[in-house]
C-alpha cells in the first residue's frame, strides 16, 4: 500500500514538472508570436530597449574594460614566459570575442536588468495589474513580455559587442602600456587571428542568452506567488536560472560551433 | 436556462450564473452557484473569507473558467465563446479590484486613459476630455500628474473606479471596494459608487465583507456561504429572512471556522 502510494506522488510530481516545463515552453512560444502579430507596439519595445540596452551600457563597459585589463595583464605575464609577448592581442580579442564577451555582458545583464524584471512583473502580478490588463481585453503577454523579449533580442548582441572592443582596448592599454608588449602586433595579431567564424559565435551565443535571460526572468516575475515572499523568490529564481542557462548553453553552444 | 442564454439586450436580467461549478484540487469552492443581476441594479455578494466569493467573481470577470455552469452576460454566455468573443465581452464591463491595481509605471492620466489609448482610435484631444470629464465625476480633479504612490487609499479607489468607468460599460465589478479604508472614506466610496451607477444607469455586481454598511447602498444582496448562495433578495427581503447562519455572520461570529473546507 505504501509503495503504491509513493508510486502514486511519484507519478503525480513527474506530471507536475512535465506541466510546469510545457507552460514554460508556451510562455516563450505566445510571447515570440505576439512579436510577429500585429498591432505592433514600437513605443513598448523601445522603453524596454532602453532600460534593458541603454541602462546597462555603462555597467558593461565598465566590466568590460576591467575584463580586458586583467586579460592584457594575465595574458602577458602567462606570454612572456614562452617569449611569446605578441600574440598577446590575439589571445585578448579570442578570448573575449568567443567566451568571455557574451557570457559575462549576458550575467551582467541577467543581474541587473532581469532580476528588475522579475520583480516589476512580479509586483504588477502581486497586485493584480495583470489581471487589469486582461480584463481591459489587452493580452498581457502581448504587452509585457513581448516587447521585454524583442528589446532583449537587440540588445544584447550590441552590448556584447561593446563589451568586447572596450575589454580589446583594455587589454592593450595594460598588456601594451603599461607592461610593454610590442603595440604593433598586438593589433596585426588580432587583425589576422580574429575570423569572421569567431565573430559569429559570439554574435549567435549572445543572441541565445538574449533570449534565455528575457524569457527566464518575465517566466518567473509572472508567475510569481502572490504572498508577500513571491516577488523575492521570483526575482532570485530568475537571476540563479537564467545564470544557471547562460553558463550551460554556453558549453553546448561552444561545442556545437567550434 | 434556455431564456437565459437567449436573453438579449433588453432583458431584465444582465448577469445570469447557472449552477456553477469550480474546484481546485480536492477542495470545491464553488459548489453550484446560480444567481441573476437585474439590468440596472446593485447586486451585492456578501459572506465570510474563505466562502467563495472572490472565486465567483473571478469567474464572472473571466479570469477564470469553471469546470461547469453558465456564466451569461448580456445574451453571451462567457463559458463558451471564443477568445475574440471573450474580449468583446470583456469591453461591456469595468472592473474595480481590491487594491485599485492602477499601474504603478504611470500617473493618474495615462492611467485612465489606458484604456482609451490602447482600444480606441479617439484623438488625443477627446481621449483628454473624456479623461478629465471622468475624474471629476469620481472627485478627483487636479490630480493628473500624480502617481498611485503619492495618492490616499481612498484617492486610488477613485482613479480605479474613473479607469473602470472609462470606455462606459453597462456593467460595473467590484472587489471589495472598501477594503484597507477607514468607516468615513468607506461611507465616501459607498457614496461614490451608488452615484455613479444610478448616473450611468449600470449594472453593479458588487462583493463586499462590509455589513451591514453595503446594504445601503445596495438592491440586492446574496449571501455566500461554502460556495452556494444561501440567501438572496432585496435587502429588506434578506435582513428579514431568518437564516441562522446570515444571522451570525451579520452579528460578526465566525461562521467559516466550522467549515475548514470551504477556504477559497
Amino acid at each position: 500500500m505504501k509503495m503504491v502510494r509513493s508510486i502514486e506522488r511519484l507519478g503525480a510530481w513527474i506530471i507536475d514538472q512535465i506541466e510546469t516545463l510545457g507552460n514554460f515552453v508556451f510562455f516563450l512560444f505566445t510571447a515570440v508570436f505576439y512579436i510577429v502579430m500585429p498591432p505592433y507596439k514600437p513605443r513598448l519595445a523601445i522603453r524596454q530597449l532602453r532600460s534593458i540596452g541603454a541602462d546597462s551600457s555603462f555597467l558593461i563597459l565598465l566590466i568590460g574594460a576591467f575584463t580586458g585589463m586583467v586579460l592584457g595583464l594575465q595574458g602577458y605575464n602567462t606570454l612572456s614566459r614562452f617569449a611569446s609577448e605578441g600574440a598577446l592581442g590575439s589571445v585578448v580579442a579570442l578570448t573575449l570575442v568567443r567566451e568571455l564577451g557574451p557570457v559575462l555582458a549576458a550575467l551582467m545583464i541577467a543581474a541587473r536588468a532581469g532580476s528588475a524584471m522579475a520583480a516589476e512583473l512580479g509586483s504588477m502580478q502581486a497586485t493584480e495589474q495583470i489581471d487589469a490588463l486582461t480584463v481591459m481585453a489587452i493580452n498581457p503577454v502581448q504587452y509585457l513580455v513581448s516587447p521585454r523579449i524583442l528589446a532583449g533580442l537587440i540588445s544584447f548582441p550590441l552590448l556584447t559587442g561593446m563589451f568586447d572592443s572596450i575589454g580589446i582596448i583594455g587589454g592593450y592599454v595594460i598588456g601594451v602600456d603599461l607592461m610593454g608588449a610590442p603595440g604593433s602586433s598586438y593589433m596585426n595579431g588580432i587583425s589576422q587571428n580574429l575570423t569572421a567564424h569567431d565573430i559569429m559565435t559570439g554574435l549567435y551565443k549572445s543572441i541565445v542568452f538574449g533570449i534565455v535571460v528575457m524569457w527566464i526572468c518575465c517566466y518567473k516575475g509572472y508567475h510569481a506567488q502572490r504572498m508577500a515572499t513571491g516577488v523575492s523568490r521570483a526575482t532570485t529564481e530568475a537571476v540563479v536560472m537564467s545564470s544557471i542557462l547562460i553558463l550551460l548553453w554556453d558549453y553546448f553552444l561552444t561545442s556545437v560551433l567550434l | 436556462m434556455t431564456n437565459a442564454t437567449s436573453a438579449g439586450k433588453a432583458s431584465p436580467i444582465s448577469i445570469s450564473i447557472r449552477d456553477l461549478r469550480r474546484s481546485f484540487g480536492h477542495q470545491e469552492v464553488l459548489r453550484g452557484v446560480n444567481i441573476d443581476f437585474p439590468r440596472g441594479k446593485v447586486t451585492t455578494i456578501v459572506g465570510p473569507s474563505g466562502c467563495g466569493k472572490t472565486v465567483f467573481l473571478k469567474h464572472l470577470n473571466t479570469l477564470l473558467r469553471p469546470d461547469s455552469g453558465k456564466i451569461v452576460i448580456d445574451g453571451i454566455d462567457v463559458t463558451s465563446v471564443s477568445r475574440g468573443g471573450l474580449d468583446a465581452v470583456r469591453e461591456k464591463f469595468g472592473m474595480l479590484f481590491q487594491a485599485g491595481a492602477l499601474f504603478d509605471s504611470m500617473p493618474v492620466f495615462d492611467n485612465v486613459a489606458f484604456p482609451l489609448v490602447e482600444k480606441t482610435r479617439l484623438s488625443r484631444d477627446e481621449i483628454a476630455s473624456r479623461v478629465r470629464e471622468t475624474l471629476a465625476a469620481v472627485g478627483l480633479e487636479g490630480m493628473d500628474d500624480k502617481y498611485p504612490s503619492e495618492l490616499s487609499g481612498g484617492m486610488q479607489k477613485r482613479a480605479a473606479l474613473a479607469r473602470a468607468l472609462i470606455r462606459r460599460p453597462s456593467i460595473l465589478m467590484l472587489d471589495e471596494p472598501t477594503t484597507g479604508l477607514d468607516p468615513s472614506r468607506t461611507r465616501a466610496i459607498h457614496a461614490l459608487v451608488r452615484q455613479t451607477q444610478q448616473r450611468f444607469g449600470l449594472t453593479a455586481a458588487l462583493v463586499s465583507h462590509d455589513v451591514p454598511a453595503v446594504f445601503e447602498i445596495s438592491d440586492h444582496v446574496a449571501f455566500m456561504h461554502e460556495g452556494k448562495i444561501r440567501v438572496y433578495g432585496t435587502v429588506a427581503e434578506v435582513t428579514s429572512a431568518h437564516d441562522e447562519l446570515f444571522e451570525r455572520f451579520l452579528a460578526g461570529k465566525a461562521s467559516g471556522e466550522e467549515s475548514p473546507a470551504a477556504a477559497g
